[in-house]
C-alpha cells in the first residue's frame, strides 16, 4: 500500500498556488549549475520544462525518441488553447475556466490543481505571443478567440487549423535557445525503457539508442517523464504511429502509480474507418462544431446519399437532446451520441458514421467566410476521402484520442516514486474524467512552463538528493532487465507480426472498454487480453537484431507494454461502478441515456499500484470539493 | 465501402546501412484505393516480417501531415505527384492499375542515408539552434495584447511559420538547398515585431550554419515550392536574400 | 574589408555576385541590340557608328575591361556554384522529378549558360578580333561587310541563332531570378518583373537572331 500524499496547500482554493509559491524553497541560483535534470519527451510539456529549467540555470538533458524534437504529437493539436483573458468580454474568469474544466471533467479532478491550471493560462498566452507564435489576430491586430465544446464563452485561442504546431514550435525553439548556450543537452533518437530508482529514489533513466541499438545510461538528481498519452492501446486512435506508454509504463512497474486509466477520450469528430489495413484515425478539429451541424437521418438503414435526404427526415440530434450547447456539447456526450445513433442503426449510409454538415452556416455566412475558417480541415478531408465537404457533409465518428489518466502525481506533479515528475498528458492530474477541447495545450504548457520549474526547485532544495553515477550496481541491474527482455524479444520468432497483436488487442480495447462499457464485456476483455499477452510472448515474431535500426523491435516492445496496460485498463473501468465523463458504464445511467455518476463511492482517484503482471492493488486519493458543488452535469 | 483493388509494381530503395550500397528491391502489390501511401508500406512490411524478413526502414509519425517526419521521393517527387501534402497523406486512388513506383529517400549531401528510407535530417535542427528563436525567457513577457500586429502581417508570418521541417524542399532542389525551409523561419520572424530586437543576427547565425552542412545555393527553381506540403512561397527565399544583405550592410 | 569577401563567398553572397554580373550583362545585351539594329539601315549608319566608337578607343578599352570582367565573374561564379551545388548531392535520383517542379528555362540554366559561354569565344573571334586586330576590311572601316561575309555562312549563321534562342531561355530565367536574389519579390509586382523578363528575352533572341537571318535569306543582293 503506497502513501498518497497530494501534498494540496492549505488555504482558500484562489490563493492555495501563490502561497505555495511562495512557501517552495527555492535553489540558490549560483547552485543551479550543480544540479542535473532529465526531461524524458519534447512535446509542449517537456520541452517548456526543458526551456525554463535551462534559462533557470539547471543542466537539462532532454531526450526524445523521434529525429528533432519538433516532431512530437503535441504538433497535430488543430484547434486551439484556452485561456481565461476575457477578452471577448463575455464574462470569462479564471474561476469559470476552472469551473469549466472540472465540471467538463465531470468533478473528478483535484480541485487545486484545475484551478491552478486556470491561473496560470493567461500567462501562457502572453508567453506564446512573446516567442512569435503567430495567434489569430483581428482587424485591430488584437488576438482573436474562438468557441470549443463545454463552454459558454470564447476563449480558445489559436493559429488557424494549427495552433498545436505553432506552440510546439514555440517551445521548440525556446528550448533550441538553451541548447545553443549548452544549459539544455539534446538527446535525439533515444528511446527511454526504464527509469533507474535507487533507495526508492529516482535517479536516473535507461535508454536505447535507436541508431546504435546500443542501450544507454543517464543519471540525473531528478527525472521529468512527458512522454504523452497511451491511446494507441486501442490500436486505431487519433494518436501519431509512434506514441506509447512504454515509458510511464516501465516507470509504473517500478513503482509509480498510474491513476485512473479508464478516462479515456474518444474524440467525436475524427474520420471513419475506411479499411482493414488502416494504420491511424484523422481528427478532424473540434472547432468544426462551431459551423457544422450534426446530424443522422430519422429513420433506420438510411442508404440514400445524404444530400438525398429531405430536412425534415434529419436528426439534430445533438441539437435535439442538448439544445443549450447542441452542436458544441461536450466530448464525452457528442461520441456517445454517435454511437447511440450507429447502434440504433443510423449511422451514414449503414457505416459507423454520422454526418457534420455546413450546408447552412454556408447559406448563411457564404462559402468564402468557411473557407477562411476551415479551408485546410476541407483540404485534409477532401485529399483523404475523395470527397468534397463544401458539396455534401463529412462523414465523422468518434475515435480514441486523449488519456486522461496516466500516473498519479501530487499537487507538485511529482508521482509516488520521489525525484521522479510527470507532466502533460502523461500525468492524470487536470482533466479528470473528461478533456475539453483547448485544454490539453493549456495543461502541457502550463505544467511546462510555470508548475515544474517551481515545483522541482524546491524539491532539489529540499531534499537535496545527490547524483548517483551510471556505474552503480543499480544502474547496471536495470540497463541488464533492458537488454535480457529486448533479447528474448528477438528470440522468440513466432508466427504472428507485432501488429497483427496490436490489432487483436486494439479490436478488444475498442469493443469492450472504449465508448460503452459493461461488466461483462470488461471481464471478458481482461481475459482475452491476458491470453493475447501470453500469446505474444510465445508467437511473436520481432525480426532483425538489437544492434541497429530495428523498428520492428521498437514497435515489439511498445506492444508488449500495452498488453499490460490494456488489462489494468479495463480492470479499473470494471472497478469503477458508475459512470462519469468517458468512462459509461452502461449498467449506470439514467433513464434518457445520460452518465450516471456515483459521488457517494467513487469521488475519488483510483491510483493503481504494480504488483506484478496482471497484479496491482488500488489504492484511493479522495477527491475533496470545497468551492464547487459536485453537480449533475447537464449541458441541455 | 471497400473499392476494388489495383495492382502496383513497386520498385524500393533498400541499403542497409550508411555505409553500404543500395539498391531498388522490387514487391508487387494489390493496394485498396482507399488505403494511403504509408498504410501500403505496412502492409508490406506485415508480410515481409510474416517471412521473417526485414521490415523496410521508413519513418512516419502523425500521419495528418503536420509532423514533417515521413518524406519520401515517389516517382522522383518528394511527397508524391499530389501538390500541398506530406507523404502520410498521399491517398492511393491517385495511382493507376498497372503503375510502376519508385520509392526513393530524401538524397542530399546533408541528408545521409541511416537505413532504407530513413535519413537524418538533424542539420535542419542545427540551423534552428543557431538562431530560429526569439529570446524571452519564461514569465518575463509582456500582455499578449500589448502589441497589436495586422492582420496580414500575422496572417503572412502564420504562412511563414506553417512550415513542417519535413525537408522536402531540400530534397526537390537540384542543389539540395535548404533555403525555403531557413527563410521560413527567418521570414516569420523578420515580419513579427517581436523578431526586431534580434532580426539580422538571427539570419547571419542561421545562413552560416546551413552553409556548413553543404547545403547547396538557391538558383530559384522554385521546385521548393512546388513540391513543400504547405505551400510555403519562395517569397520567404527573397525576404531572408534581403535581410541578408541588409544584416551585412548594418 | 574581409566581411565584404566573407559575405560575397556564402551561399547568399554567390547569387547575389550571379545577380548583380547578370543585371550588368542584361544592360549591355539591350547596348549591343540596339547598335546592331543599325545594321538594318544600312552600311553606312552601322560603318560610321562603329568609327566613332573606334575613334574613343581608350574609353571603349576601359568598358570592354569592365564588360569582360564582368562576364568573367558571371561564368567563374557560375561554375563554381554549379560544382559546389552538384557536390550537395552526390548521389542523384534514379527518377529525375524536376520536369515535374520546374520549368525548363530555370532547371537548364547551367546548361544554356555555358552554350553561350562557347558562341561567345567563337563570336569574339569571329568580330572583335576581326574588328580590332587588323581584319583588312576593318582597316578601310567596312565593318558592315565582316558581317556579311560571316552571315552568308548558313551553318554560323545556324549556329548563331540556336545561340539567341538559348540565350532567350538563359535571359528568361535571369531576369526575374535577379530579382527575387535582391529580395525583391512581391504579389504585387513580381508578376510583371516576370512578364518584362519574358518580354525582354523574346525581344532579345529575336533582335539579335534576325540579323543572321536576314543575312542568310533576304539580303540578296551585295
Amino acid at each position: 500500500m503506497i502513501k498518497l500524499d497530494a501534498k494540496v496547500p492549505a488555504g482558500k482554493l484562489e490563493e492555495k498556488w501563490t502561497n505555495h509559491k511562495f512557501n517552495m524553497k527555492l535553489v540558490n541560483p549560483a547552485n543551479k549549475r550543480k544540479y542535473d535534470v532529465i526531461v524524458v519527451g519534447t512535446g509542449l510539456a517537456g520541452a517548456s520544462a526543458a526551456a525554463s529549467l535551462g534559462e533557470l540555470g539547471y543542466n537539462v538533458k532532454a531526450f526524445t525518441f523521434h529525429d528533432s524534437a519538433r516532431r512530437a504529437h503535441s504538433i497535430s493539436a488543430q484547434g486551439g488553447i484556452n485561456a481565461a483573458k476575457n477578452y471577448q468580454n463575455d464574462g470569462d474568469s479564471v474561476y469559470r475556466l476552472f469551473y469549466d474544466t472540472i465540471k467538463g471533467g465531470d468533478f473528478r479532478a483535484r480541485e487545486a490543481n484545475v484551478y491552478r491550471l486556470a491561473e496560470v493560462s493567461n500567462n501562457i498566452i502572453d508567453q506564446c505571443v512573446a516567442q512569435g507564435v503567430p495567434f489569430a489576430r483581428e482587424y485591430g491586430g488584437l488576438l482573436d478567440n474562438r468557441s470549443f465544446g463545454g463552454a459558454l464563452v470564447s476563449r480558445t485561442f489559436y493559429a488557424r487549423g494549427q495552433t498545436g504546431q505553432q506552440l510546439l514550435l514555440g517551445a521548440y525553439t525556446a528550448m533550441n535557445r538553451q541548447v545553443k548556450t549548452g544549459k539544455v543537452k539534446l538527446y535525439t533518437r533515444r528511446e527511454m525503457l526504464d527509469v533507474v530508482v535507487v533507495d526508492g529514489i529516482a535517479k536516473g533513466i535507461v535508454v536505447r539508442n535507436l541508431i546504435t541499438g546500443e542501450i544507454e545510461k543517464y543519471s540525473a538528481h531528478a527525472v521529468i517523464l512527458a512522454t504523452g498519452g497511451y491511446m494507441n492501446a486501442y490500436f486505431l486512435s487519433t494518436n501519431a504511429m509512434n506514441c506509447n506508454t512504454t515509458a510511464i509504463w516501465r516507470a509504473h512497474k517500478r513503482g509509480a502509480a498510474l491513476a485512473n486509466p479508464c478516462y479515456t477520450q474518444i474524440h467525436p469528430t475524427c474520420l471513419p474507418v475506411h479499411g482493414e489495413n488502416q494504420s491511424k484515425l484523422t481528427l478532424m478539429s473540434e472547432s468544426l462544431r462551431n459551423d457544422g451541424r450534426i446530424w443522422v437521418s430519422k429513420l433506420k438503414n438510411d442508404m440514400r446519399k445524404p444530400n438525398d435526404i429531405p430536412e425534415e427526415e434529419r436528426d439534430y440530434y445533438l441539437e435535439r437532446k442538448y439544445p443549450t450547447y447542441g452542436n458544441l456539447s461536450p466530448r464525452d456526450i457528442s461520441s456517445r451520441a454517435a454511437k447511440e445513433a450507429f447502434d440504433d442503426g443510423r449511422g451514414a449510409q449503414g457505416q459507423e458514421a454520422v454526418y457534420l454538415d455546413f450546408k447552412d452556416a454556408i447559406n448563411r455566412l457564404g462559402q468564402h467566410v468557411i473557407e477562411e475558417r476551415y479551408g485546410n480541415l476541407f483540404e485534409i478531408y477532401e485529399t483523404i476521402t475523395g470527397d468534397n465537404p463544401y458539396k455534401s457533409p463529412m462523414k465523422i465518428y468518434p475515435a480514441p484520442h486523449y488519456a486522461m489518466g496516466g500516473l498519479w502525481v501530487d499537487y507538485n506533479l511529482q508521482s509516488t516514486i520521489p525525484g521522479l515528475f510527470v507532466a502533460g498528458e502523461a500525468n492524470f492530474s487536470d482533466h479528470g474524467a473528461n478533456r475539453l477541447g483547448a485544454s490539453a495545450l493549456m495543461q502541457g504548457l502550463a505544467d511546462g512552463y510555470f508548475v515544474i520549474p517551481y515545483t522541482i526547485g524546491n524539491y532539489l532544495a529540499g531534499d537535496k538528493p545527490t547524483l548517483v553515477k551510471t556505474d552503480h550496481p543499480e544502474f547496471n541491474k536495470v540497463q541488464k532487465e533492458v537488454e535480457d527482455m529486448t533479447t528474448k524479444l528477438l528470440s522468440i520468432k513466432g508466427k504472428r507480426t507485432v501488429d497483427d497483436i496490436h490489432k487483436q488487442l486494439g479490436r478488444i480495447m475498442w469493443n469492450k472498454v472504449g465508448m460503452g462499457r459493461n461488466e461483462k464485456g470488461l471481464k471478458e476483455a481482461m481475459v482475452e487480453i491476458k491470453a493475447l499477452r501470453e500469446e505474444f510472448w510465445k508467437d511473436v515474431n520481432v525480426v532483425g537484431n538489437s544492434k541497429d535500426v530495428n523498428q520492428c523491435l521498437e514497435r515489439g516492445a511498445r506492444v508488449a507494454d500495452y498488453l499490460e496496460l490494456g488489462e489494468l485498463m479495463a480492470l479499473d473501468a470494471l472497478t469503477r461502478n458508475e459512470s462519469c465523463g468517458g468512462h459509461f458504464r452502461e449498467e449506470y445511467q439514467t433513464p434518457e441515456g445520460e452518465a450516471l455518476r456515483n459521488d457517494e463511492d467513487y469521488t475519488f482517484v483510483s491510483a493503481w499500484e504494480f504488483k506484478d503482471v496482471g497484479k496491482w492493488e488500488l489504492n484511493k486519493e479522495p477527491l475533496e470539493f470545497t468551492s464547487v458543488k459536485l453537480a449533475t452535469r447537464s449541458y441541455k | 465501402m471497400e473499392h476494388k483493388k489495383i495492382n502496383l509494381t513497386l520498385k524500393i530503395w533498400r541499403q542497409h546501412g550508411p555505409k553500404t550500397p543500395g539498391s531498388f528491391v522490387e514487391y508487387k502489390v494489390a493496394v485498396s484505393p482507399d488505403s494511403s501511401f504509408l498504410e501500403m508500406l505496412d502492409d508490406i512490411n506485415n508480410d515481409l516480417e510474416k517471412k521473417n524478413l526485414e521490415p523496410i526502414a521508413f519513418e512516419s509519425d502523425c500521419r495528418e501531415g503536420i509532423c514533417g517526419t515521413c518524406g519520401l521521393v515517389i516517382n522522383g517527387q518528394p511527397h508524391g505527384p499530389i501538390p500541398r501534402i506530406a507523404t502520410c497523406q498521399l491517398h492511393m486512388r491517385n495511382f493507376k492499375e498497372g503503375d510502376t513506383i519508385y520509392i526513393e529517400p530524401f538524397r542530399a549531401k546533408a541528408f545521409p542515408i541511416i537505413k532504407d528510407l530513413m535519413t537524418d535530417r538533424s542539420a535542419m535542427d542545427r540551423i534552428m539552434e543557431a538562431g530560429g528563436f526569439i529570446s524571452v525567457n519564461t514569465g518575463s513577457v509582456p500582455d499578449g495584447n500589448a502589441i497589436p500586429i495586422a492582420k496580414e502581417i500575422a496572417s503572412e508570418a502564420m504562412d511563414a511559420a506553417a512550415c513542417i521541417g519535413c525537408g522536402a524542399c531540400v530534397a526537390a532542389c537540384k542543389n539540395a538547398s535548404a533555403m525555403l525551409f531557413v527563410s521560413a523561419k527567418v521570414s516569420q520572424f523578420a515580419l513579427l515585431p517581436q523578431g526586431q530586437p534580434e532580426r539580422y543576427q538571427r539570419v547571419e547565425a542561421m545562413v552560416k550554419v546551413m552553409d556548413e552542412y553543404g547545403f547547396g545555393s538557391c538558383s530559384n527553381t522554385y521546385a521548393c515550392e512546388a513540391e513543400c506540403p504547405k505551400g510555403i512561397s519562395v517569397k520567404n527565399i527573397a525576404r531572408m536574400n534581403r535581410e541578408y544583405f541588409m544584416a551585412k550592410i548594418k | 574589408m574581409g566581411w565584404v569577401w566573407k559575405s560575397l563567398n556564402s551561399s547568399i553572397g554567390k547569387k547575389l555576385v550571379m545577380a548583380i554580373t547578370g543585371i550588368c550583362l542584361i544592360l549591355f545585351l539591350v547596348i549591343h541590340l540596339i547598335n546592331n539594329l543599325t545594321l538594318y539601315a544600312g552600311p553606312d549608319l552601322f560603318n560610321t557608328v562603329v568609327k566613332n566608337l573606334d575613334s574613343i578607343k581608350p574609353l571603349i578599352r576601359v568598358v570592354e575591361i569592365i564588360l569582360a570582367l564582368i562576364f568573367i565573374l558571371h561564368i567563374i561564379n557560375g561554375v563554381r556554384l554549379w560544382i559546389e551545388n552538384k557536390k550537395a548531392r552526390p548521389v542523384k535520383y534514379t527518377v529525375n522529378g524536376s520536369s515535374k517542379n520546374t520549368t525548363v528555362f530555370s532547371r537548364t540554366a547551367f546548361i544554356t549558360g555555358s552554350i553561350i559561354f562557347i558562341f561567345l569565344v567563337v563570336h569574339l573571334n569571329t568580330f572583335w578580333v576581326s574588328f580590332n586586330l587588323g581584319h583588312p576590311l576593318a582597316e578601310s572601316h567596312r565593318y558592315y561587310d565582316i558581317l556579311v561575309e560571316a552571315f552568308q555562312s548558313p551553318i554560323y549563321s545556324g549556329l548563331y541563332v540556336v545561340a539567341m534562342l538559348l540565350l532567350g531561355f538563359h535571359l528568361n530565367h535571369g531576369f526575374q531570378s535577379a530579382f527575387q536574389t535582391f529580395g525583391w519579390n512581391h504579389k504585387k509586382y513580381f508578376p510583371l518583373i516576370e512578364k518584362i523578363g519574358t518580354i525582354y528575352a523574346v525581344i532579345m533572341t529575336i533582335g539579335f537572331a534576325s540579323i543572321p537571318i536576314y543575312f542568310l535569306f533576304f539580303f540578296g543582293g551585295k
